[in-house]
């Protein structure tokens, strides 16, 4: 299964932009989270394909996820 | 020394000083600038007409050690809505004020003589002086010829071409502490302060000046708590002073609600290029700072020193709204180009927000291509400063330009521009800009935190449920914010940790000695709502001036697909408080 990752702000620093990644099994949110060591007190907004989304949920072929640390403005 | 209202009157440029009403006591900021336009100004009368009057109040809690709580509020019927008005700026002059007890300043009527004017703001009062040099002159020039006369620390509160060319499009420009401007941007309350023929405002506070607190122990144990949690919070403490408010331009980018070619789309192609990460690299590279505080004692500090390739200053202050508004609604995606033009706007003295998204009505009706930067700069410096036929046009804001070209895609309320959360992607948003009393405007009610960001709860901004009652709380909790001088960023902290918000009211509650209770802060911030309401239907709105523009219910707006789906019974639902 194909899954687009997307990370942004401090998430950047020390890994990547954006990244097309392979899993074999059915994987969630906090699994590719935790795959990427980045603790899970410190996400702030999750969406899948555009829509927010929870670290519970599970990914489909080829879904793009994007990550942010708590952020905000106006 | 008891606070005192001042009173400017320029028909015949006199000055006044008078008790504080009893019924204004309690009031500050947004609160007092609204109740004093509602008591004294006609709602039917015209904007720039001499019976208009513009008020500027500092908040309940300005002048004091409180952190982030140096916001200006300006209050009138504004020329470009015809509703009441209030939009507050950083910078000095609100604190200034406080310390000299000014609780507000009212200038009043107009001058028969074809002069322009400078008030200078001291202990001893206000003197009026006619001010034959700066005619014509830019904010950054003004700001320099008033340190030039008064010294460094000198407030100043100005406007630039526009607000004396009265466009409605014109703000007001408040120096900050390193002498660049921060602006009260909105609804062209600098074509107010040009309609008065009052150019500046400087304000001198003796060193030794302080506003008095009644309780000092109580004050000072609220004050810290008030501080650590805004130092804290993940958002304050850490997102806003990295990254700025444009690290919301990749993530409204994502949430596909990034107004894009105006308000076609809902993601940029080119977001990388003008996001906050990028700026933030950009800073860093060319020697900038990537925090900055508009005002003493902003421990924040979204701001930023943006400096150009060359490792020149540029821009401070350098915000989302801003960024996008030129950015993703014109599609250019040169960052560098839109500082310029930020830049350019502040000196020119006009709102970034409703300038940009007027340049992009235009570009829809053929005046310029889409992602013409250069168009844009070169409108901006050789028009609208000038005040050429096309200039005057641009001046007259989004709808009117929507008007003279013949263009469906208006995206306005009550005249207003929508600024950068499209209202189909982030429905809360939309309750907010059509119920405003200030037209469309998303600091009124900041539904984007809660429907995005996830802060202060989680409403899904496809959906229709929860979103009228979430706008209504947070219209009500930002009225109240906007009386005590803070910045809307607090919200974020005070919206999440419980102490925050007590604190606040703690604070209100120490520096004048009296007990409100967090209901009665509601209360308050209910009361201001229902006072501009009541002078918005004096003055002729009604119901159905609270609609979004046609085509967000007709046109799809990708990548969700969606469109504006309430109805007006639902949307009226939200003045049930
Ligand atoms: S957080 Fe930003 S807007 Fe608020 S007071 Fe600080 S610099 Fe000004």
């Amino acid at each position: 299964m194909q899954v687009t990752v997307r990370l942004f702000a401090g998430f950047r620093i020390g890994r990547f932009k954006e990244e097309t990644r392979q899993y074999d099994v059915p994987v969630t949110v906090k699994q590719i989270v935790t795959g990427l060591g980045i603790p899970e007190a410190e996400v702030g907004i999750i969406f899948i394909n555009g829509r927010n989304a929870s670290l519970d949920q599970t990914l489909a072929e080829g879904d793009t996820l994007s990550l942010f640390p708590l952020v905000g403005g106006g | 020394m008891a606070d005192r209202i001042y009173r400017v009157n320029m028909t015949d440029l006199t000055a006044t000083t008078e008790d504080v009403p009893e019924q204004w006591a309690g009031l500050g900021g947004r609160g007092l600038t609204s109740t004093i336009v509602a008591a004294e100004v006609p709602p039917t009368c015209h904007p720039l007409g001499p019976d208009n009057k513009l008020v500027f109040a500092p908040g309940l809690l300005s002048g004091t050690v409180t952190a982030n709580s140096g916001r200006l509020s300006v209050g009138a019927k504004s020329p470009l809505t015809g509703t009441i008005k209030e939009s507050n700026a950083g910078g000095t002059a609100s604190q200034q004020l406080a310390k000299l007890g000014i609780k507000a300043l009212i200038i009043e009527g107009q001058p028969e003589k074809d002069a322009w004017y400078t008030l200078h703001v001291t202990a001893d009062g206000v003197t009026i002086s006619e001010e034959p040099d700066l005619a014509g002159k830019g904010n950054f020039a003004v700001v320099n010829a008033m340190v030039e006369r008064h010294g460094d620390r000198t407030g100043v509160i100005s406007i630039g071409p526009a607000g004396e060319m009265k466009m409605a499009i014109a703000n007001i420009s408040v120096k900050d502490p390193e002498g660049k401007i921060r602006s009260a941007g909105r609804g062209g309350l600098g074509a107010v302060m040009g309609s008065k023929k009052v150019k500046c405002i400087a304000v001198n506070v003796p060193r030794e000046a302080a506003v008095p607190i009644a309780e000092p122990e109580k004050f000072k144990a609220a004050v810290r708590v008030f501080a650590k949690a805004l130092q804290e919070h993940p958002v304050s403490g850490q997102g806003l002073p990295t990254y700025g408010t444009s690290v919301l331009i990749n993530v409204i980018n994502e949430a596909g609600g990034l107004p894009t070619r105006n308000f076609r789309y809902g993601q940029f192609e080119h977001h990388d290029k003008i996001s906050g990460e990028t700026m933030h690299d950009l800073i860093e590279k060319r020697g900038g700072k990537t925090r900055h505080g508009c005002h003493m004692g902003c421990v924040i500090q979204c701001s930023q020193i943006y400096n150009d390739a060359g490792g020149k200053y540029k821009s401070s202050g350098f915000e989302y709204e801003s960024i996008w508004a030129m950015g993703a609604d014109c599609c250019v995606d040169d960052l560098d180009q839109i500082a310029e033009a930020d830049s350019l706007m502040d000196d020119i003295g006009v709102d970034t927000i409703e300038t940009s998204v007027t340049m992009g009505v235009a570009m829809e009706g053929g005046l310029l291509p889409f992602g013409d930067g250069a168009g844009i700069l070169r409108i901006l410096d050789q028009d609208v400063r000038r005040g050429t036929p096309l200039g005057r046009l641009i001046g007259g804001g989004a709808a009117a330009v929507g008007k003279a070209y013949g263009v469906t895609r208006v995206p306005v309320v009550k005249n207003q521009a929508i600024p950068a959360y499209d209202p189909r992607a982030v429905k809360g948003i939309g309750i907010t800009y059509c119920t405003s009393t200030m037209g469309a405007d998303h600091t009124a009610g900041y539904a984007v935190a809660t429907n995005i960001l996830k802060v202060g709860g989680d409403v899904d901004p496809l959906k229709k449920e929860g979103q009228v009652e979430l706008s209504r709380n947070l219209q009500i909790a930002t009225a109240a914010l906007d009386s005590a001088g803070l910045c809307i960023f607090v919200a974020f902290p005070a919206l999440d940790i419980p102490e925050a918000f007590t604190a606040i009211v703690d604070m209100i509650n120490a520096r004048f000695g009296i007990s409100l209770t967090a209901d009665d802060v509601t209360e308050l911030g209910k009361n201001i709502l229902r006072t501009e309401h009541e002078f918005n239907l004096a003055a002729g709105f009604t119901n159905k001036d609270d609609r979004l523009p046609e085509f967000f219910s007709r046109e799809k707006f990708p990548p969700h697909n969606v469109v504006w789906d309430f109805t007006g019974e639902e949307i009226d639902e939200f003045w049930n408080f």
